[in-house]
């Protein structure tokens, strides 16, 4: 009871600015449970209890959620949470290699942590970079067109305190509970900063541009668009 | 030469500051708001009508008469809710928008939210994008802060407060109603349908839901009227759209062109398939749509043309495989995807996708026989129609088109006792030395 009491002092006012957004409160269970996993590392039976009571539900009802989304997380994971998207594309592009050596190479199961408490490793459906396969998330961050000898260096880099940087995101790699922190709705400054626009993002702007075709029937090339 | 690809959403992406209000403004950008504000709100939405924007995320209805559907002088508040729950395999076109060009969704946003007259936006974003959500949070508090959104949007008297809603892992939250009961912090579960979300969505009030894609065409057609977004296209699938080829091909990546373009037209700016390879098969809309092989090259990627050569376009996803690529493999792993993501609510999807991954996986083993296609394929048509959401549909295509055209590599399985692919020769790397 005594860590129930600390976790609804701490999370109160973020908790209540996050009600207050909504035009139900209901609605703020979703970003409640990323607050809870911000402070806790995972939704904990007092982090349901809390959510429970700040909603006026049944605790039966928040855990019926937590457990619909795999991005709740019921136990632990590590200070990096390390996904392979082994989905069809990328497990064919190399996603199936690079899953089954990090398994080896952690010598951890999937969705378990390395001992030290530094990273957790589970398969990941499509995370929506398929012109970046194989894809690797840590705390939702891409690491784009991955080999299993990059995947290795980069959980050997999230271990060892390296300076981990994504191909495209934040300049600054984030925490498992301060990504939670963004997801449950407070920013950490680092909207504008880092490369988002790699290779495959602008390879049809390229071509266009070699070729001076834009959209206005006017000024596109000589006969103008079908 | 004639044009074939048309930047319009990804116009401005090689401009590294497009995600800040200042570098959005210098391209050109939130010059349709005003516009669209000193409209009438059915105007707005009759412009919508006219350009035939039709839905871009996959069913392809048309955007100007969904809104059309939201009641109008009712007691009820409306909302408007941007699908942003992009997740389709195969799918990656709304994930690089609204990373690169965050505003140009708030802008159509807001312009969308003028036209059904709501005052509250969603944006439902997947969790697992974080980049994406601090841009998306970034240009909500910027747009806000220059008149853009909030009270009183640049004077019109027009309010709006945006919400940007972050998701949690759930693939079904794409399909419209299950987003409406996550939104409402419920289990991402679809409804029955009617009633429609346009009379009651979320909180059983009238609600527009459209695809981030949709939305972020919205301030072009404004912009440069909806005549010169139907003048690309064809007859029936009018303006552009990001086609997304992805797999092996040279390169890989967003290329945004008029519906009606072919993947022979679009393969040839792509460097083709890499290189001493060959195209084995290709989804034109995602890994719910059924397959096509090169045979299909030249077919319009439109929603006619592709539906009537046996397939959907979807969401423009194009996943390219080579022959060294094991199709039993593939449709495997998306069947055991529809299985993960199944939501559990009706029977011929909960229990079907298990029963179609396991006899996929005997199959793969080489311990299927030739009876396990037909039963393989009598499940999964007693899956499609009979399944609650489009989830359940998602299931046969894949099954199906593989077994037409490529019946006897599964009974190949059987003959050699597992499968006869190396699955090195299919990765983008050559596989390392023995460590």
């Amino acid at each position: 009871m005594a860590a129930l009491d600390e976790l609804r002092s701490t999370l109160a006012a973020e908790a209540a600015e996050i009600i207050g957004r909504y035009p139900k409160p209901r609605s703020a269970l979703m970003p409640l449970l990323h607050l809870v996993q911000s402070e806790v590392g995972y939704v904990s039976e007092d982090g349901i209890a809390l959510c429970a009571e700040l909603l006026g539900l049944a605790e039966a009802e928040v855990s019926a959620v937590t457990s619909f989304y795999t991005m709740y997380k019921r136990d632990p994971v590590g200070e990096y949470h390390v996904g392979v998207c082994t989905n069809s594309l990328c497990a064919v592009m190399g996603g199936d290699a690079i899953f089954a050596d990090l398994l080896d190479h952690l010598d951890v199961g999937n969705d378990e942590t390395t001992p030290d408490g530094k990273v957790s490793l589970e398969h990941l459906e499509c995370n929506a970079a398929c012109d970046y396969a194989p894809v690797v998330m840590v705390n939702w961050e891409f690491f784009d067109n991955m080999t299993p000898q990059s995947a290795r260096d980069l959980v050997d880099g999230l271990r060892s305190g390296a300076d981990v940087v994504p191909t495209r995101g934040a300049p600054r790699l984030c925490t498992w509970k301060q990504a939670s922190r963004i997801l449950a709705g407070f920013p950490d400054g680092q909207a504008t900063g880092g490369h988002t626009a790699g290779g495959p993002s602008l390879a049809g702007l390229r071509k266009a541009k070699e070729q001076g075709w834009t959209p206005d029937p006017a000024a596109s090339g000589n006969g103008g668009p079908r | 030469m004639t044009t074939i690809l048309t930047p319009a959403l990804t116009a401005y992406w090689d401009d590294p500051e497009l995600c800040t209000l200042a570098g959005y403004q210098r391209d050109g950008g939130y010059r349709a708001l005003p516009k669209a504000l000193a409209m009438a709100p059915d105007e707005v939405i009759s412009t919508v009508k006219e350009s035939v924007l039709r839905g871009r995320g996959g069913a392809g209805f048309p955007t100007g008469v969904k809104w059309g559907f939201i009641p109008k002088g009712d007691a009820k508040p409306h909302y408007l809710v941007v699908n942003a729950d992009e997740s389709e395999p195969g799918a990656c076109k709304d994930i690089p928008t609204m990373l690169n060009n965050p505003h140009v969704l708030i802008e159509g946003t807001v312009i969308a939210a003028y036209a059904i007259q709501a005052n509250t936006a969603f944006i439902y974003v997947r969790g697992e994008v974080l980049h994406v959500i601090r841009r998306l949070q970034y240009a909500v508090a910027q747009a806000r802060e220059a008149g853009f959104a909030g009270s009183n949007i640049l004077g019109s008297g027009f309010d709006l407060d945006i919400i940007v809603h972050t998701g949690a892992g759930a693939y079904i939250c794409g399909e419209e109603t299950a987003l409406l009961d996550s939104l409402e912090g419920k289990r991402g579960q679809p409804r029955l349908k009617p009633p429609f979300p346009a009379g009651s969505g979320v909180y059983a009030s009238p609600t527009n839901v459209n695809n981030v894609e949709s939305i972020a065409s919205v301030p072009w057609i404004i912009e440069n009227g909806a005549s010169d977004f139907a003048e690309l296209g064809t007859e029936k699938s009018k303006g552009f759209g990001i086609f997304s080829l992805s797999g092996h091909v040279t390169t890989p990546g967003q290329y945004e062109a008029p519906l009606g373009t072919t993947l022979r037209e679009l393969l040839a700016l792509a460097g083709g398939i890499r290189a001493g390879h060959r195209l084995k098969f290709w989804t034109p809309g995602g890994s719910s749509t059924p397959l096509f092989t090169e045979k299909q090259l030249d077919v319009p990627l439109d929603y006619e043309s592709v539906a009537a050569a046996g397939s959907m376009l979807g969401t423009r996803s194009v996943q390219l495989f080579d022959e060294t690529t094991c199709v039993v493999r593939v449709v495997l792993r998306w069947a055991e995807f529809y299985q993960h993501e199944s939501c559990g609510k009706c029977t011929p999807c909960r229990e079907g996708s298990y029963w179609v991954v396991q006899l996929l996986q005997a199959l793969e083993d080489g311990k299927g026989s030739e009876a396990d296609l037909d039963k393989l394929l009598d499940i999964c048509s007693n899956i499609t129609g009979r399944a609650f959401c489009a989830l359940g549909d998602s299931i046969e295509p894949s099954v199906k088109s593989s077994i037409e055209f490529f019946r006897d590599e599964y009974l190949e399985h059987q003959r050699n006792g597992g499968c006869p692919f190396d699955p090195a020769a299919s990765t983008l790397f050559t596989m390392e030395s023995a460590r």
